[in-house]
């Protein structure tokens, strides 16, 4: 399905990634945004406001996280495509209700401009520490999709990517932006509708009385009841079966946890995007995502001045993470190097998958800039000798 | 003969609007819940609606369950959260009616700030607030519904905050239908579910209901039978009562009836005519207008 | 010039974003280079100090950030202070002479001065001293094309504004072009 050139901004704009996430939401079809101000995150919503009543949208300005996040989920239900915005402590307000939409295999989209933390933190300055929130945020065991843009015409690529594996996945998708992205201007080149491809939400084909909103299937992607056609469903946060009836026992819960995790974990080649530059032969591999992995990259150039074999992988998807490609890799190198603006987040998932096999290296800090990248580059001199 | 009892079997007069496949329900025996169930099951039945048209939505807790016993298109959400997840359903589906049935902790104490700003923007949907003045299938605790000096088991010397007055709370946040019934008073509860359903805009019913193997355990009132004999000999009907005089003290009257029932925009309507004024032919009315169909 | 840093200081209300908005969108819309654009958020941005950072490239800009500009744009005293230190060495620093009374700096570190404020003024209004600096920044760096920044001045300030602000960029270009040829008269 092709996006509706009505949503579609056609054209070279100079904005920043805020601004390039809502015209990425509205280009998707989004047409609900539910969401509350927060430093530095509102420039999404204000751009929403402002763009969603000669689109056909709904944007509301909820009393809280808890309300953006319930309201986004029902209106997914409800049979639009929906989104939120968020940074700081909304991201940890909106874990409850992100949860439900993980229980109720919801498709949705929470964007998380992140900033410098913990608490109230550095509203607006940049920080990457949310990451092992967005992995384990909400209580209980599950999977997620994690993207990092690094520009913002990333920013606008992958909300529409993100609203694609939502609906795909049938799961909230988070963006994992920062506020350096958020809040940096460069050009955006938004193409025709024709050109944007859309996933289209996945209803049943069966009849009411027939169908069951978690059915079994083998990709264990079950197709989506829609409301008010007489299909009567019922789904539930709690333990349920494949008629979301609520049932409380341990074999139930194996059963739907497994299959949160299964449909993540069963489809990672189609959900892991990388983008690796000069790995194949190289000696030391850097690993970031998001704005650290542009600001990475004036190390590594001088690095491969210097005759070091150097390659570098951003990780568009933080998560599910890259643990085949890791495991691969480490056999190979003889240093991995993760870099992200926080005290080892990301690092500890890639730590695990080398197992030993290579050295592993951490480049952090506690954010509010980006790295410096001569840091990076000590680190890479420091891995090579 | 046998034939006629197994027809009378299938034939459950709830069948159409309860999940027979999930009866037995959870509710203790002389639970209010059940009965307000029934009053609601009723009141669907003689609005005559397209039952595929109406959505049921309940957070956490004993009344929580309710989304799971009734045979419509129903969500189970998280605790406080109701009324959020059906704004969201209501705006995505304005066609349809949206059913927030749920308990006083999940409506009023974790959910109150999602109820003042819902009634506030004056959305069209109906809440249903069980009140059985207590935390029930968290095994009792107080509310802010209890009554000052009542026990639960975290007030086990009877309870000293003040609580909420749920209609005064509605009225004053701007809901246009506002009404208290107990779970003795069927026939009128059934009316006041019509009334509100049928009603433009952000509509409530408290539901004065018992809780006898907690509330009245815990303070010594007898079993469900005395709670309903106490609604019986206690409630005050009283249409158009100012909210502010209704407050509920422990084993006091209980004053009940229709206290709001006015016209005012509704949040679709406002954000119509305000986009219409401000935008012109170039806007298209969202939710189709006045019927808030959708087109 | 692969990358050139500029960083335009002043306080808020004098259009301080505006200008590196307009700056980098004409140099990444409409002269097919690269260019990123930070600012400074927090309460600083809502009244007094406020700058603005453009990185301008021929290649993709990765590092976003502003460090030791080639190009300041002084339009107050106290962002002049700030920043004054924190140059290249063969940094150009464009001011606005009225407000801002430059220190002694590097030899090679060039000066032109403008008074964009009072040329703002004369053209009636003063909200436009932005964009008279605007083309003075233009005429004297030449790091962007004329043409280029005016269709970005044309594209970014509010409708019914633009005869204007290109009335203001044309003063501020003109000017810059005079400096420029005294300089070089002087040299």
């Amino acid at each position: 399905m092709k996006a509706d050139p009505k949503n579609v901004l056609v054209g070279s704009h100079y904005l920043d990634g805020n601004h390039a996430c809502a015209e990425g939401a509205i280009a998707a079809g989004c047409k609900f945004f539910g969401g509350y101000p927060i430093t530095p995150s509102t420039e999404i919503a204000e751009r929403v406001s402002r763009r969603f009543p000669l689109v056909g949208g709904v944007f509301v300005q909820m009393e809280d996280e808890l309300a953006s996040m319930g309201a986004i989920l029902g209106a997914a239900w409800g049979g639009v495509k929906s989104m939120t915005c968020t940074s700081g402590p909304g991201f940890s307000l909106m874990m409850e209700n992100f949860g439900l939409g993980i229980m109720l295999e919801t498709p949705c989209v929470l964007v998380n401009v992140q900033r410098g933390g913990p608490s109230t933190g550095l509203p607006t300055l940049p920080g990457q520490a949310d990451m092992m929130q967005a992995r384990w945020g909400s209580h209980g065991d599950y999977e997620v999709i994690a993207l990092a843009p690094d520009s913002p015409q990333e920013s606008f690529e992958l909300v529409i990517h993100a609203f694609n594996l939502s609906e795909k996945y049938r799961m909230p998708v988070l963006v994992m932006t920062d506020e350096c992205v958020g809040h940096m201007t460069e050009k955006v080149i938004i193409p025709p509708a024709e050109e944007i491809e859309l996933v289209e939400r996945n209803y049943t084909d069966k009849k009411p009385g027939e169908a069951w909103p978690y059915e079994d299937t083998k990709n264990l992607l079950s197709p989506l009841l829609p409301v008010g056609k007489g299909y009567k469903f019922h789904v539930t946060g709690l333990t349920h079966d494949q008629r979301g009836y609520p049932i409380i026992n341990d074999e139930a819960q194996e059963w739907n946890v497994r299959r949160l995790i299964d449909k993540v974990t069963k489809n990672v080649d189609d959900i892991v995007w990388l983008e690796e530059k000069d790995v194949e032969g190289a000696e030391i591999v850097v690993m970031a995502y998001g704005i650290t992995s542009r600001v990475v990259q004036p190390a590594i150039a001088k690095a491969k001045k210097d005759g070091i074999k150097i390659g570098m992988i951003k990780m568009v998807t933080v998560w599910p993470f890259p643990e085949k490609r890791v495991k691969e890799l480490a056999d190979k190198v003889k240093a991995l190097i993760m870099v992200e603006m926080n005290y080892g987040q990301v690092f500890l998932e890639m730590d695990r998958c080398v197992a030993g096999k290579c050295q592993t290296y951490f480049v952090g800090h506690a954010g509010g800039t980006v790295h410096n990248p001569e840091d990076v580059y000590k680190t890479i001199k420091e891995a090579v000798k | 003969m046998i034939t006629e009892v197994a027809q009378q079997k299938q034939e459950h007069p709830m069948e159409k609007l309860l999940r027979m496949d999930r009866i037995p329900h959870i509710w203790c025996p002389t639970c209010g819940i059940g009965t307000t169930v029934t009053a609601l099951a009723v009141a669907l039945e003689q609005l005559e609606l397209d039952l595929d048209n109406v959505a049921v939505v309940s957070g956490i807790g004993c009344t929580g369950r309710v989304a799971g016993y009734m045979k419509l298109d129903s969500f189970h959400t998280t605790h406080g959260r109701a009324i959020p997840f059906a704004f969201g359903l209501h705006v995505a589906r304005p066609d349809m009616k949206v059913i927030v049935f749920s308990g006083d902790g999940d409506l009023i104490s974790i959910g109150g700030n999602h109820f003042i700003h819902t009634a506030r923007r004056n959305v069209d949907i109906t809440v249903i607030c069980v009140n059985n003045f207590i935390y029930a299938m968290t095994g009792g605790q107080v509310a802010p519904t209890t009554p000052l000096t009542a026990k639960s088991s975290t007030s086990p010397y009877g309870n000293y905050e003040h609580p909420f007055n749920l209609p005064l709370l509605a009225a004053s946040s701007g809901a246009v239908y506002v009404a208290r019934w107990t779970a003795l008073h069927i026939r009128r509860l059934t009316t006041a579910f019509k009334e509100a359903i049928s009603k433009r805009g952000f509509s409530f019913v408290e539901v004065i209901a018992p809780c006898s193997t907690l509330y009245a355990r815990l303070n010594k009132l007898g079993d469900g039978l005395d709670l309903m004999k106490f609604y019986h000999d206690n409630s005050i009907i009283k249409h158009g009562a100012d909210p502010k005089d209704i407050d509920i003290e422990y084993q006091s009257k209980i004053t009940v009836g229709k206290f709001v029932d006015i016209e005012k925009p509704t949040f679709l309507d406002c954000l119509n005519n305000r986009n219409k004024e401000v935008f012109g032919d170039k806007y298209k009315i969202y939710g189709g207008g006045n019927g808030h169909n959708r087109d | 010039m692969a990358t050139t840093e500029i960083r335009i200081t002043g306080f808020g209300g004098q259009g301080i974003i505006l200008c590196g908005y307009i700056i980098g969108k004409a140099a990444s819309i409409y002269n097919n280079q690269n260019a990123t654009l930070t600012q400074s958020f927090g309460p600083e941005a809502r009244g007094s100090a406020c700058s603005a950072q453009v990185v301008v490239s021929d290649d993709r800009v990765l590092y976003p950030y502003v460090t030791s500009p080639q190009i300041l744009v002084a339009l107050s005293r106290d962002g002049y202070k700030t920043h004054k230190d924190n140059i290249a060495d063969d940094c150009i620093i464009v001011y606005d002479n009225d407000l801002v009374t430059l220190e002694k700096h590097g030899p090679k570190v060039k000066t032109y001065g403008i008074p964009a404020t009072r040329f703002a003024e004369e053209l009636g209004r003063k909200i436009v001293l932005n964009i008279v600096m605007l083309g003075f920044f233009g005429a004297v760096t030449g790091l962007i094309p004329k043409e280029a920044l005016r269709q970005g001045v044309e594209t970014s300030v509010p409708p019914g504004t633009q005869e204007l602000n290109l009335k203001a960029f044309d003063k501020g270009y003109e000017y810059g072009l005079q400096v420029k040829k005294k300089v070089k008269a002087t040299a």
